[in-house]
């Protein structure tokens, strides 16, 4: 081979082989379940509204990932646990306004009750967590911030575990968002709405306020942006601050759909969320959005379109491997994510 | 001094949030029944005794002027104590049970000393308390160094004999037992003996030293006389050899937990600490050993029956090819997407095996059961006593392998690429052949231990390959300190061998875990028993502070993942 001119790195070679077999499984299987034909168009457009669904909430977490990645360059691994933390809380209230009746003859104020609560204590939990365990450690390498993080994650979890107990609490159901319109249930509707709604919040924060593009500042570039007289502390808490709004607003939304929390509740949607923001690209605003959704969309079509085609049986038990996957074959091929990293200096 | 006693009153706030964390999980109530010194010294007590001479002595650290330094521990003690008080009168005043399970009545009980809010005294009791032992603290931080230490050591030492109560009564005669513990703990007089002996011995080898041995404060190059290395050396042999005659059934067990632990510590070992590759999905290697071992030996499962020895090197084997086979596509990768890339396949992993897709194979959520036990001369091995000995010859390979490694043309090549990997490249080492070779080496050994497992629990369901499991090996690594291997011994005794023993403490395992691993990272980045070169290099330029508690990290020493 070399004598050709030929210079091929063999372990490279052999992650395509892999890469290529695991794409044509997937195109197996796909043809093979179309042609049994198993699915109606109708189940097929559930499996996809109910991504769209799932995939705006971890659209909405992924943005706290991206977000503090690009101003610190560190995976927040304990971001989940922020998602957790308002879910977690925002039952507790929930389940007071039902019990006084309120949800039923009030329910869109009582969202917003819930939501706001949810909210307040996620950021408060974000804040907590970039003063006491990140702050010391912005100059420390990178394997020492990581592994904090992964401590803070397991001590918030069992602090919640602690503080409210270990069982599942059952968020109660509203009475209005039962039912569907136009054949989609009203809960996919909402939590699609209030995810969006949140985005474009977002983005205005982003582009249009000074603290905005403070945090775009930051993350261009710390040092420079401190030198034209940025309060690299308050960014960075503001950094903090928005990915815990927007990580408690989710934490609602996935009680509206799944209607149940716990304290191990924030642990795989972080992981998916975190997958979500590296296949947007990480540190990139809308990428996190645009991968929210299409993981959402693969994971709840994937296993019902890949695997039963492959003859796998109960292949919903496998939802969670496609996601898995995803992430390792985004992290091998493409690492920077479809529409590409924005940050300042290149990390590969 | 008014920005002094403001520092002192933060010190204390720091304190009382603790405290209300350890109230509400839980920690303080679910002790309570718990008798650690005759009827009145709860468990309960001494945790949140430990919260204030922590902070206390900390504060006292702190302040420069002696007389000043014991006044300001007074007034965080009291801070602490006065949060304690409040956080009694919130629960009494409003019902919080609703949303905190542990805010009760019980727990008023035990903060006002079973007074009730009513009484005064039981209100200023935690304020009190607080005080005192503020100023204690305060008196043991001024402390000549050789007394602090001997009253620390006798502390600890005390209430750690008093929470083994159980496990010394199984393995000591009856008579002594009642000599110094009660049914429940110690006994007043037991708990002053053991105190005044442990502080003693403390003493007089803090004094004399141990013989033997220079007590030349430079540990990393302490001399041991020879005669007296061969005494310890055997004594050490002797105490390993005969464990399982002593220990009994409950000590081995513990025992070969270690042991399982410290072979999958060793492994793990070799990619985070010399190759500095953070690996969040080592439990994957060590499922496939287990896996591969029930597999091949389970009559269950039915198309392999070989031995126990006749499988151990296929489970070996099968890790190191997944070694090989998880590590080439993600070793590219920079240094946190590695961490995150191998959880995910930790997880893919544990996934599969609880899949009814792979249940014909695997078990599915029941797992896999009667797994071979090993043999030896027509005799099976079932009860943990004898498979200590598997175990700690297991551990004994593992330590060879590592310690011959670390310091082999290879631990070299890891530890350069550890440093910075461009120039590791540019000095000719090939970047991903080292990174697979840790990648893979440390795969076998995650998979030796697997195989044991196997062998030692005769079952596996996928329930044993979790998440935590990584997380469990990665804070052995880092409390003993990342890339030392005796680190990974203390770190392992610590980590796994307290919570085993301590088994009330089994529900705040990971919360314990979660919080070292951030207060390690934070103050002490190098671990309890670091390599001497490591720590030479994170305190040079700490020339003239002995005196501090906390560590500076400079970015450029601790091992890092190169971007």
């Amino acid at each position: 081979m070399r004598r050709l001119g030929l210079r091929i790195d063999f372990s490279q070679l052999i992650v395509w082989i892999i890469g290529l077999l695991l794409l044509a499984l997937v195109v197996i299987g796909t043809i093979s379940t179309l042609q049994t034909g198993k699915y109606s168009a109708q189940q097929w457009r559930d499996f996809v509204v109910f991504g769209i669904a799932q995939g705006s909430i971890y659209a909405l977490i992924a943005l706290g990932y991206t977000m503090v990645y690009g101003v610190l360059g560190l995976i927040n691994f304990a971001h989940g646990e922020v998602f957790m933390s308002g879910a977690f809380t925002g039952f507790f209230l929930a389940n007071a306004l039902a019990e006084n009746g309120m949800i039923d003859s009030n329910p869109i104020l009582s969202l917003i009750a819930v939501i706001l609560l949810s909210a307040a204590v996620s950021t408060g939990v974000a804040l907590a967590l970039e003063r006491i365990a990140y702050r010391r450690l912005r100059r420390a390498p990178r394997l020492v911030a990581l592994i904090t993080a992964i401590g803070a994650s397991f001590f918030l979890q069992y602090t919640f575990r602690g503080l409210y107990g270990s069982g599942v609490k059952v968020y109660p159901t509203v009475e209005i968002l039962q039912g569907s319109v136009f054949g989609i249930q009203k809960t996919m509707i909402v939590v699609f709405i209030g995810a969006i709604s949140m985005l474009i919040l977002l983005y205005l924060f982003i582009q249009n306020t000074k603290m905005g593009k403070a945090i775009r500042a930051v993350s261009e570039d710390v040092e420079t942006a401190a030198l034209m007289g940025v309060d690299v502390n308050r960014t960075i808490s503001a950094t903090f601050a928005v990915g815990g709004v927007m990580a408690g607003v989710a934490g609602v939304l996935y009680a509206i759909i799944f209607k149940q929390v716990n304290f191990f509740m924030g642990f795989i949607p972080g992981i998916k969320a975190f997958t979500a923001a590296v296949l947007g690209g990480i540190g990139n605003i809308p990428g996190a959005a645009m991968g929210g959704l299409v993981l959402g969309i693969f994971e709840s079509v994937g296993p019902s379109l890949f695997l039963e085609g492959l003859g796998i049986p109960a292949a919903y038990q496998l939802k969670d491997v496609i996601a898995f996957l995803m992430l390792v074959l985004i992290l091998i091929f493409r690492p920077t994510g479809i529409l590409g990293e924005r940050l300042a200096t290149k990390r590969v | 001094m008014t920005s002094g006693l403001r520092s002192a009153f933060n010190f204390g706030l720091l304190g009382g949030v603790v405290a209300w964390h350890a109230c509400l999980v839980g920690m303080v109530e679910s002790f309570s029944e718990r008798r650690l010194i005759g009827e009145t010294v709860e468990l309960s007590y001494v945790w949140l005794v430990g919260i204030v001479l922590l902070i206390g002595y900390l504060k006292a650290r702190n302040v420069q002027a002696p007389g000043i330094a014991v006044f300001h521990s007074i007034v965080s003690g009291a801070t602490i104590g006065a949060a304690l008080t409040l956080l009694a009168l919130l629960t009494s005043v409003f019902n919080l049970r609703d949303i905190f399970p542990f805010a009760s009545p019980r727990l008023v009980e035990l903060l006002t000393l079973e007074r009730g809010i009513a009484d005064a005294l039981g209100l200023l009791f935690p304020i009190l308390g607080g005080a005192v032992l503020g100023a204690a603290a305060g008196g043991l931080a001024l402390a000549p160094p050789i007394w602090r230490r001997t009253i620390t050591v006798a502390l600890l030492v005390t209430v750690l004999i008093g929470l083994l109560r159980d496990i010394f009564a199984a393995i000591v005669p009856r008579d002594v037992v009642s000599l110094i513990f009660t049914s429940r703990g110690l006994l007043p007089m037991g708990a002053l003996v053991v105190f005044v002996v442990s502080g003693a011995l403390t003493w007089l080898i803090g004094t004399f030293g141990l013989p033997g041995i220079s007590t030349d404060a430079s540990s990393a190059s302490r001399s041991v006389a020879t005669p007296w290395k061969y005494a310890y050396l055997g004594f050490g042999v002797l105490f390993l050899l005969t464990f399982p005659l002593w220990g009994k059934l409950f000590l081995s067990n513990v025992a070969n937990f270690i042991g399982l632990y410290i072979i999958m510590a060793l492994g793990l070992s070799l990619v985070i600490g010399f190759a500095g590759m953070l690996d969040l999905g080592f439990v994957a290697f060590f499922a496939i050993g287990a896996y591969t071992m029930a597999i091949l030996t389970s009559p269950k499962i039915g198309t392999f029956t070989l031995t126990f020895w006749q499988a151990l090197p296929f489970s070996m084997l099968f890790a190191f090819l997944s070694g090989v086979v998880l590590g080439l596509p993600v070793l590219r990768m920079r240094g946190d997407y590695l961490a995150i890339a191998t959880l995910g396949f930790g997880e893919i992993i544990r996934i599969l095996a609880l899949s009814n897709f792979l249940k014909p194979y695997m078990g599915g959520a029941q797992g896999i059961t009667s797994v071979a036990r090993p043999e030896i001369a027509g005799f099976v091995i079932s009860k943990p006593e004898p498979f200590y000995y598997i175990v700690l010859i297991g551990c004994v390979v593992a330590w060879f392998v590592a310690a011959r490694l670390k310091h082999s043309r290879l631990g070299r090549a890891w530890m350069a690429i550890r440093e910075d990997e461009d120039v590791a490249q540019a000095m000719g080492i090939n970047r991903v052949e080292t990174k697979l070779l840790a990648f893979a080496i440390g795969a076998i050994l995650g998979g030796m231990s697997g195989a044991f497992f196997a062998g030692l629990v005769g079952s596996v369901v996928p329930k044993s390959f979790e998440l935590l499991v990584s997380i469990n090996v990665l804070a052995v690594i880092i409390v003993g300190g990342m890339g030392s291997l005796p680190g990974v011994l203390v770190g392992a005794l610590v980590l796994v061998g307290l919570p085993e023993l301590l088994r009330e403490f089994a529900e705040y395992r990971m919360l314990v875990y979660g919080a070292v691993l951030v207060v390690m990272m934070l103050f002490r980045p190098e671990g309890l028993w670091p390599e001497a070169v490591r720590k030479r290099e994170l305190h040079k330029d700490e020339t003239s502070a002995p005196q501090r508690v906390t560590t500076s990290v400079t970015a450029s020493t601790t091992p890092s993942v190169k971007d």
